[in-house]
């Protein structure tokens, strides 16, 4: 497994973070247009275009306009070319369609690369007995095998060049662009008001995304592009506001998903064999399992996303409920003892607050904790500063019960039940705006007191 | 016999059964791509499709797990793609809940996870003694013709009922795409209909996998779908056409696959389909580019012809008051250079709508090589002239036109009005007295006074026409 | 005033409206359209609209829903094509003169999960100014605090736009247009669903823009303050009712006028000529 990680493992993971970063720059502005199927169509759309040029030069051959040598160095900036420019005319003919054919725009994608890509299947086997394209490998992407073709004598993968090489150009027109791509993506009318060509800034985005799913499509096989199109920047908008980070954690994701996925293609095959006890399973894909692992980070960042992560949402709710029984709790408190200050067990709590009493324990532990109540002889007592904050919470529900029946004719039942709710709402500033509008009333619909406003904090 | 009448004429047996099974393909999904497309979710196919991956590649290592030799059976591995696309359908609907997260994001992200997997579980696969020839890669690239009878049966049986169901529910899926929020306030349990057309779609994909393979089985759902949308605007009849556009491309593909050697059937199929689509994009009968542009063609004409006859009239208006009602229009001769000098021709178009007008029988050549006007020609003019009159007076009454500007603005849209519109106006423009005559113009003509046609003139050439 | 209708359209419009146009300053004014004739995919079809606004005035556009109100700004701007008409701003082109010219659309047309902070939007008014290639530099970043300090958001500067109320959010594209320095504000429904709060900002900001000499012009609903904010009225409703001083044109009459309902001729035959895609032209 790890033991014999070599040099071409190194390379493995160089050439696929390269590819994968180097999507994941035009992928965030996909996604943030809604285009992120765009980048499926791009893909699905080269198959046409490899084959096309490698026929090309396979004919050129044998036709001697060219020698075997030329043809071998040209041939990769001609399948290059060849798949751009489908790339290219498949988004730029799926436009077209939905607007003369009228057509919705997800239909117009669908028919187009899906004919293109039946096009690209139909010649390769066409053209089987001559030019041996794999379609697996366009399709699943052919990293192991690639990092062996060398550049010269440098031993650095020719592929590891073009992908950084389409890195650096689009790190380039990124910061380049920055400002234009955002108000045109943002606000396209706002941009040609102020004269940015929003729509030329948006065609020259497609023709990046093009090459470079083109220049990936490679290592990472042209079904795998998407994943890193889309989901390094899917989860980076999760994880920050801010645009120009979303752009560096969609690169950095994206590198890490390509080094989890080759760790996970050396080490989740081996522990299956072993699991199952299946020695006969083969080898997994290091592009398969780079998607995969993008997919986790997906479902990490979601869960972990700082404003509304899975976890953050339970969080606050939680916190929520927390604090709404421990002011029911004072307030009962309050209500029941606050002249007597009489002593109340656990149980005759729970029976108010209709909840069982080993559930109404830990809150009460927490509120002694915090210094707001006082155990006496196995019962509880208000201390100060729980009756401060009883005492906003009763201010709050009665100011409210008070709104509520100056502006609405309601029973005492529904004002109490409304106040009931909105009492955990009202912040010390709405509370005082409540009073002042109320012009700081003695006592609540009920008649019962409306305790006066806290005095400042700072005398506790 | 050659292989292209061999294949014609259903000789193979293995033939036969393809065909068959893949024409009962493609009606359904021409059928359920048809509702698709108006959900405006035609890409849910690709991801289903590609979602059903990796539950093939589980049900094989599953199946092979359990009994060595028996992973290549078909319901098991159809199975497991089912439930697998449908829980890929169920995580891109929870993905695109996120809130940053758009449906197209979810589509993609859900798509590209699960067909990592996949590919994951099918090299892997590879490594297994029989997973070489396990055939799995069909499932990718399709292979109609590996169908066998059983498949077909199982075909015929799916596609029955998913035509069933949609024949049968067609009013509630018409009104779950039309308008969701109507047919949940009338009391349509809009969910589990949406989830009935969410497990047709699953069944056509899954169905498809075998025959075009999962990477095109959306071409099925969608091509089809939007050839029938350029034929008619009637949801049935739409459905109906996309069932037989998806039946024909399904058939056509099968029979060239079956004909010449090299041609896989999958991506026959689909280019089948793309010319049935390409056709109907140009020649559809409603919303064909070549349709569109002979009506525009028409249109132009019809102007260009309005405009001509208007300017005869004004022509003849112009030589002065007019002796008596009937004669001064009729049998008086134009010269070319009048009309020539009367408007501001482009270059080319007067000869032209001469050349048209002389062809209709709206104008003619007299021995003088002038022009007159025939009395169809004659009761077009004057309906030119009536309309042009009387959109100017409403323009300036009721749109803050002014007399120097209203002659052009009026001649721009006063082609648009139909004879409706045109009574309309009258009532709208009371102060001209009924029977109305031709109202006169408002700015200045050559002749100031004139030109009040009486409307029983109209008639007159009514009945001088017939 | 300065909304005054063309002169040769005298004969069709109110007289009240017909007071003569007072030159601005600089001698040309901001807005001068002429003839403007808007027929688009199923957007409301504006005709013939002739009006000219001169600086240092706040026009309320005011017209039923439907009216085109929305899409004479947009097609002025040139984001909706025009069938027919000339708009000038400052007696030129708006090509030659966007700098001057600031744009504030309604607050439902972009997504509003983008991720940007409030102080980037702002920023954004600036970048036609910074020109290509050129990065956001720290005195734009300045003005842009300075802008959102003047609306009254300076410690939202750094909030996901999300995060803001609808109010706020209007505030932050009102902060996006007082970047640019612009001497023409066109906004598009900047009172629709804000607070009290952001409604009193925007018309003291209008009201500061007018005693410097900028001029405003404003989509708005509420009948009951054209005459409290505004200084002109253009009353439209698929084609110019009346447009002058609030004083002389909005009255009973001519809100009555605007009010009553289309023109159904004039729907119809628009409806024909989107129809036809294409105004036909001779």
């Amino acid at each position: 497994m790890l033991s014999d990680w070599s040099w071409l493992d190194t390379w493995i993971v160089v050439t696929a973070a390269l590819a994968a970063m180097s999507c994941a720059l035009p992928g965030t502005w996909l996604l943030l247009r809604r285009q992120s199927l765009l980048g499926d169509a791009i893909s699905h759309s080269v198959l046409p275009g490899i084959v096309l040029a490698y026929l090309l030069i396979d004919q050129l051959e044998h036709a001697g306009v060219v020698t075997r040598e030329t043809a071998l160095l040209i041939r990769h900036p001609c399948l290059f070319a060849g798949a751009a420019v489908t790339g290219v005319l498949s988004g730029w003919l799926s436009e077209l369609l939905s607007r003369i054919g009228r057509l919705d725009a997800g239909a117009a994608l669908g028919v187009v690369y899906t004919s293109m890509f039946a096009a690209g299947l139909l010649l390769i086997r066409l053209a089987a007995d001559r030019a041996h394209i794999d379609p697996g490998c366009v399709l699943y992407g052919n990293l192991e095998t690639i990092v062996t073709d060398t550049w010269g004598t440098t031993g650095i993968p020719r592929a590891a060049i073009m992908n950084g090489a389409l890195l650096l150009l689009n790190l380039l027109l990124l910061l380049m662009f920055f400002k234009e791509l955002t108000v045109s993506v943002f606000d396209p009318a706002m941009a040609v008001s102020i004269g940015i060509p929003a729509d030329r800034v948006q065609q020259a985005l497609l023709a990046c995304t093009g090459a470079t799913v083109v220049a990936s499509f490679e290592s990472v096989g042209s079904i795998l592009v998407i994943a890193m199109l889309v989901v390094p920047p899917a989860c980076a908008v999760l994880l920050t506001e801010r645009l120009s980070r979303v752009c560096w954690y969609a690169a950095v994701i994206a590198a890490a998903s390509a080094l989890g996925g080759h760790l996970a293609a050396l080490i989740v095959p081996e522990l299956t064999r072993r699991v199952f006890n299946w020695p006969e399973l083969g080898d997994a894909t290091t592009a398969g399992m780079m998607a995969i692992a993008a997919g986790c980070l997906f479902l990490l960042a979601w869960i972990c996303s700082p404003h509304d992560g899975l976890i953050r949402q339970y969080r606050d709710r939680w916190r929520l409920q927390r604090r709404i029984v421990e002011e029911d709790l004072l307030g009962i408190l309050y209500r029941r003892g606050s002249l007597l200050h009489e002593v109340s067990f656990a149980a005759d709590l729970g029976q108010l607050m209709k909840q069982p009493p080993r559930k109404l324990q830990p809150v009460l532990d927490r509120l002694c904790r915090a210094g707001a109540l006082n155990l006496q002889g196995g019962g509880y007592t208000l201390t100060a500063i729980g009756m401060r904050q009883a005492e906003s919470l009763v201010r709050s529900h009665r100011l409210w019960e008070s709104y509520l029946a100056e502006h609405f004719e309601l029973s005492d039942r529904q004002l109490h039940n409304s106040a009931e709710q909105f009492e955990h709402f009202l912040n010390p500033q709405l509370r005082e705006t409540l009073a002042e509008e109320l012009r700081q009333p003695q006592q609540d619909p009920h008649g019962a007191t409306i305790p006066p406003a806290n005095p400042p904090a700072s005398q506790s | 016999m050659s292989p292209w009448m061999r294949a014609l004429l259903l000789q193979d047996y293995n033939t036969r059964v393809v065909l068959l099974g893949t024409i009962f393909l493609g009606m359904s999904s021409g059928m359920v791509g048809t509702l698709m497309l108006l959900r405006r979710r035609a890409l849910v196919g690709d991801v289903a499709s590609h979602a059903a991956l990796p539950g093939v590649g589980f049900a094989y290592l599953i199946m092979e797990r359990i009994h060595p030799g028996s992973g290549k059976w078909f319901p098991g591995l159809l199975t497991g793609a089912a439930i697998s696309a449908g829980l890929g359908l169920l995580c891109s609907r929870g993905f695109a809940r996120i809130r940053r997260i758009r449906e197209d994001a979810a589509l993609a992200i859900t798509l590209s996870l699960f067909f990592g997997c996949g590919v994951v579980l099918f090299t892997m696969i590879q490594g297994l003694p029989s997973g070489q020839s396990a055939g799995l890669n069909e499932f990718v690239f399709g292979k109609a013709a590996a169908l066998l009878q059983a498949d077909v049966q199982l075909l015929a049986v799916a596609s029955l009922i998913v035509l069933v169901t949609c024949v049968a529910l067609e009013k509630e899926f018409a009104l779950l795409c039309f308008d969701e929020d109507f047919a949940s306030v009338n009391g349509y349990p809009v969910a589990r209909l949406d989830l009935l057309l969410t497990l047709l779609v699953i069944g056509v994909t899954v169905l498809g996998m075998q025959s075009v393979g999962l990477l095109l089985v959306v071409a099925m759902l969608v091509i089809p779908a939007a050839a029938a949308s350029y034929w008619s605007e009637r949801l049935r009849t739409r459905q109906f056409l996309s069932m037989l556009i998806g039946g024909a491309s399904a058939g056509l593909g099968v029979l060239i696959s079956a004909a010449v050697p090299k041609f896989a059937a999958g991506a026959v199929i689909v280019l089948a389909g793309t010319a049935l689509f390409v056709i109907s994009l140009l020649f559809g009968r409603t919303g064909g580019i070549v349709w569109r542009l002979r009506e525009q063609w028409n249109f132009r004409q019809q102007i260009g012809l309005e405009d001509l006859l208007r300017t005869c009239f004004e022509v003849l208006e112009s030589r002065g008051p007019a002796t008596g009602p009937s004669d001064w229009l009729s049998e008086l001769p134009i010269s070319k250079a009048e009309l020539e000098a009367a408007r501001d021709w482009v270059s080319g178009r007067l000869p032209y709508l001469l050349h048209v007008a002389c062809y209709q029988g709206l104008l003619r050549y007299d021995a003088q090589g002038n022009l007159r006007l025939t009395s169809s020609g004659r009761r077009r003019a004057i309906l030119a002239v009536r309309t042009h009159r009387l959109w100017e007076r409403y323009l300036i009454e009721h749109a803050a036109e002014t007399p120097e500007t209203v002659d052009r603005r009026a001649d721009r849209t006063e082609h648009l009005l139909r004879a409706d519109a045109v009574e309309e106006l009258e009532a709208l423009l009371p102060q001209i007295e009924r029977p109305m005559p031709v109202p006169t113009s408002p700015h200045e003509t050559a002749a100031s006074e004139s030109s009040l046609l009486p409307r029983p003139l109209l008639k007159a050439e009514d009945q001088h026409a017939q | 005033m300065s909304v005054v209708p063309p002169v040769s359209s005298t004969a069709a419009v109110p007289a009240e409206m017909s007071s003569p146009p007072v030159e601005s300053p600089a001698g040309e004014l901001p807005l001068k359209v002429h003839d403007l004739t808007v027929a688009y995919h199923r957007q409301p079809v504006l005709w013939n609209l002739d009006c000219q606004v001169s600086s240092g005035s706040l026009v309320a556009i005011v017209g039923p829903n439907g009216a085109g109100k929305s899409t004479f700004l947009k097609a002025i701007l040139d984001l909706v094509p025009r069938a027919a008409g000339e708009v000038e701003f400052f007696g030129r082109p708006y090509r030659e003169v966007r700098q001057r010219v600031a744009y504030v659309p309604q607050r439902a047309s972009v997504d509003w999960d983008f991720p940007v902070t409030a102080a980037d939007v702002v920023a954004m008014g600036l970048y036609g100014k910074l020109g290509w290639f050129r990065p956001v530099t720290r005195q734009a970043r300045r003005q842009a605090l300075d802008a959102l300090e003047r609306v009254g958001l300076a410690e939202f500067a750094q909030r996901q736009i999300r995060q803001l109320s609808g109010g706020q959010q209007q505030r932050v594209f009102l902060a996006r247009a007082l970047v640019q320095e612009a001497d023409l504000y066109l906004m598009d429904e900047p009172f629709a669903g804000v607070d009290a709060a952001t409604e009193r900002t925007i018309v003291q900001l209008l009201q500061t823009l007018r005693a410097v000499g900028k001029t405003g012009m404003v989509v708005h609903h509420d009948l009951q303050t054209v005459r409290e904010y505004f200084s002109h009225v253009l009353l439209l409703n698929t084609r110019v009712i009346a447009a002058g001083p609030v004083e002389t044109v909005f009255t009973e009459e001519n809100l009555r006028r605007t009010y009553q309902g289309r023109l159904s001729l004039l729907d119809q035959v628009g409806h024909q000529l989107t129809l036809a895609e294409r105004m036909p032209r001779s």
